[in-house]
């Protein structure tokens, strides 16, 4: 019963305040929409959610979050530079990055997280879900760029998601 | 003083807007190419925001805070279009510097996992 009335308690405060976000207000009529809409919409779409979002190393997740926008913002630094550099100092390649990661949620973070960071696309996830397949813009050495994403980005969604 | 902040931030955004828009024309492939747009628009929007928010901060007409929205829908929308660019890409295997890997350019890959499911 308390599943299907509440769903997802994450996501009612984030919907709460995307709301409050777009009508740019603060007024007590617009929390009080706000929240009605925070809990209608995860109950009206509940199919889409399969998986319950539990968080539980919430420390862990902010200092995640930080790294991410520090490499965020480090990676259009470095995508600058070789974009000016011009093409000869590209070297691009895939490389395999093998996934400890189960869930959908933790795949998809872990891809829009390679997405958003230096230089990497992710390209290509394989059918059984083993491996991720990732597209440099400059890899001088995949070893260490697989490390660094398993352990920059990969250990802290595992970590904060899919705790075993 | 406050103008000037916002002068110095709205050159910077249009400065790395206008790099991640050079990438596309400058690199050699459809994979590096998809490097530009996704990377270096990102800070150009995201300074171009900051301006936003300051200036009509400032105006007296309370906090303006909406722009975060606007990080937030392109954070989240910018790598899923590049993922499946990319992958659509692999499937119709468009020229690479890069070698793919053979198994993301196997049309089939998809469909016999699921028939083996």
């Amino acid at each position: 019963m308390k599943l299907r009335l509440l769903p997802h308690p994450i996501l009612t405060p984030v919907l709460t305040l995307i709301w409050l976000l777009l009508v740019n207000s603060l007024s007590p009529g617009q929390i009080l929409l706000g929240l009605i809409l925070g809990w209608a919409i995860p109950v009206f779409t509940l199919r889409f959610w399969p998986e319950r979002v539990r968080i539980h190393k919430p420390l862990t997740l902010m200092r995640f979050l930080a790294v991410v926008m520090y490499d965020i913002l480090i990676a259009n630094l470095a995508v600058a530079a070789l974009i000016l550099g011009g093409p000869k100092h590209v070297k691009p390649a895939f490389v395999r990055v093998p996934l400890a990661l189960r869930t959908d949620l933790g795949i998809s973070l872990l891809a829009n997280t390679i997405s958003l960071t230096p230089g990497t696309v992710s390209a290509w996830l394989s059918p059984d879900r083993s491996f991720l397949v990732v597209h440099g813009l400059k890899v001088n050495d995949p070893d260490s760029l697989i490390a660094e994403i398993k352990r920059r980005y990969e250990t802290p969604i595992k970590e904060v998601f899919e705790p075993c | 003083m406050l103008e000037m902040l916002l002068s110095v931030l709205i050159v910077v955004g249009a400065l790395f807007t206008f790099i991640g828009s050079l990438g596309l024309a400058r690199l050699g492939d459809f994979y590096t190419r998809l490097h530009g747009p996704t990377k270096a628009t990102t800070l150009g929007v995201g300074a171009l925001l900051i301006a936003s928010v300051l200036y009509f901060s400032t105006r007296g007409e309370g906090l303006s805070l909406h722009e975060i929205l606007v990080t937030l829908f392109l954070f989240i929308t910018a790598p899923v279009s590049a993922h499946l660019l990319a992958k659509a890409a692999l499937h119709l295997r468009v020229r690479s510097i890069a070698p793919p890997p053979p198994e993301a350019e196997d049309p089939l890959a998809d469909t016999r996992v699921r028939a083996g499911d």
